[in-house]
């Protein structure tokens, strides 16, 4: 069993600019952001000896670095890939599989330079029996559930534009932030019907960018020039393909598998917590977060974030970078959650939670499809 | 023929053939485990989660109520918006993902919990698609 503190990050960057990349391939982008973290922890590319990715595949990745590793991850199940190639990679340098290992996300999401997205298969169960009736896209798909959420908690459209007018708070103090204008839940409600009742500013941003992470011993972690964040626990599930085939669509069972495994693991309570990103693709998933995780009751987590519980100021700081709502979201965004967590345990996030010691990184990946969870600490 | 945009057309595997079949009969046909009595969907020759192929056949009643459903306003091609996509619950208690038709696409009148039936969508002589309306009488 891995212990808390035996791994830790002693790299991190993201690509060198966010947002609309025209000059840079899904590839390139991955490089960009892995040679910023390979300098970022004082090393070599020759030094990495594991390779972990998803929107590539590892041996994409590994060629055009030209490194030859011992170790490959490409678990490949949505945006939260990269909160379980920290997992695996933590579990393979305990394991002794290999000593310093790269993940990196890189993604032309908005250019889209590159982009290996697979076509849909009309013989795949959701190509049977989803596909024909006219899904498009995450906004139709990941948002289905929402309506029988809100009904089963008497909840409203206010609620879940309040999600994003608080996270427009934090992205206001990020100086990479796409989008840093304050906005209101008449703003929120005011914006293009989407997918009702999904307006635009409950929905993701559409960006280009990447992130990587470079992960070692921790008994090794203090020869390196920044401050080592330690692994304390990870967890991971997957539960369908299908949004329809969701067991309860007020929950989520990959994330109440993921996130208490994690927290389980590095042995902390709630109230150990300082700091929490929750995957952000659209303005329910803090509240199916919040309350898989157990921070919030069932049914509770839309009034904890309208008592501004999460703002700025708060004792719960949720989505600090701003979210894929208003920082940025390529596609994958669960390495921009990890950034962040990074961070702000490194103490130079842009709003940065003064002495902030445990961060909970939540990722979800396809629609309610899978999950991973990594809980930071820096002491 | 029309070069018009239409729907994605399923293609039936071997464990999914009798289900279009079905549906080609104006059936819709679930699976049910012998052993719970509990129907499953999507076709599969064995029970999820426990392996049993103890399972049989079962004409489900087409009955259900509307239990989820977004309203896209960006179509893909072959559809016209708004239309809602939406998730129904069989009495059998299996989910599966429909279109509401012969109602307005609204969210006055998609009112979750108000009872469907299921109507079936011609496509060609191998498929014909379940789609719901709301219930008469």
């Amino acid at each position: 069993m891995l212990k808390p503190r035996e791994i830790a990050v002693v790299g991190a960057a993201e690509t060198t600019s966010l947002g609309k990349i025209p000059g840079m391939s899904n590839i390139q982008l991955h490089a960009d952001c892995a040679l910023n973290a390979i300098r970022d922890a004082g090393l070599k590319v020759s030094d990495i000896d594991g390779i972990a990715c998803a929107g590539e595949s590892p041996t994409n990745v590994a060629h055009y670095l030209g490194i030859v590793p011992k170790y490959v991850d490409g678990t490949g199940v949505g945006g939260c890939s990269f909160m379980i190639h920290v997992r695996h990679a933590a579990a393979a340098i305990s394991a002794g599989l290999c000593k310093t290992v790269l993940i990196t996300h890189g993604e032309s999401g908005n250019s889209r330079i590159g982009l290996n997205r697979p076509a849909p298969n009309p013989q795949a169960l959701a190509g049977q029996f989803e596909a024909p009736y006219g899904p498009f896209g995450p906004p139709t798909m990941f948002t289905i559930p929402v309506l029988r959420y809100l009904k089963t908690y008497g909840l409203t459209e206010e609620h879940l534009a309040m999600v994003a007018v608080i996270q427009r708070e934090w992205s206001s103090q990020n100086t990479r932030a796409a989008m840093r204008d304050l906005t209101t839940v008449e703003g929120v409600l005011g914006s293009r019907m989407i997918a009702y009742p999904f307006r635009l500013l409950m929905c993701c941003l559409v960006t280009d960018g990447g992130g990587a992470l470079i992960l070692t011993s921790a008994d090794r972690a203090k020869d390196f020039p920044n401050k080592p964040v330690y692994i304390l626990g990870t967890g991971e599930s997957v539960e369908t393909p299908m949004i329809s085939q969701m067991r309860d669509f007020t929950s989520s069972a990959a994330f109440k598998v993921a996130g208490p495994t994690a927290m389980n693991a590095a042995g902390i309570k709630h109230s150990d917590v300082d700091h929490l990103m929750i995957y952000d693709a659209f303005a329910h998933l803090p509240l199916y977060g919040l309350e898989d995780l157990g921070f919030c009751k069932p049914g509770e987590a839309a009034h904890f974030i309208w008592e501004r519980n999460t703002a700025p100021g708060s004792k719960l700081p949720l989505n600090t970078n701003g979210g894929g709502l208003s920082y940025t979201h390529t596609g994958m965004y669960g390495m921009f959650a990890l950034q962040e967590s990074v961070r702000q345990m490194r103490g130079t996030a842009d709003a940065q939670i003064k002495g902030a010691k445990v961060s909970v990184c939540h990722g979800v990946g396809g629609m309610f499809a899978a999950s991973g969870t990594i809980v930071f600490g820096n002491e | 023929m029309s070069d018009a945009p239409k729907r994605p057309r399923p293609q039936p595997t071997p464990e999914t053939k009798f289900f279009w079949e079905g549906c080609a009969r104006g059936e819709l046909l679930l699976q049910k485990d012998n052993a719970t009595g509990k129907c499953y969907f999507p076709p599969r020759p064995f029970v999820p989660g426990t392996g049993s192929t103890d399972i049989s056949v079962v004409k489900a009643s087409g009955k259900g109520r509307l239990y989820s459903y977004v309203i896209n306003h960006r179509p893909p091609p072959g559809f016209t918006a708004p239309y809602a996509i939406a998730v129904v619950e069989l009495d059998e208690g299996v989910r599966m993902m429909t279109n509401i038709v012969d109602c307005p696409q609204t969210p006055e009148a998609l009112v979750l919990d108000m009872p469907v039936e299921v109507t079936f969508e011609k496509i060609d002589d191998e498929i014909s698609l379940p789609l719901f309306r709301p219930a008469k009488g």
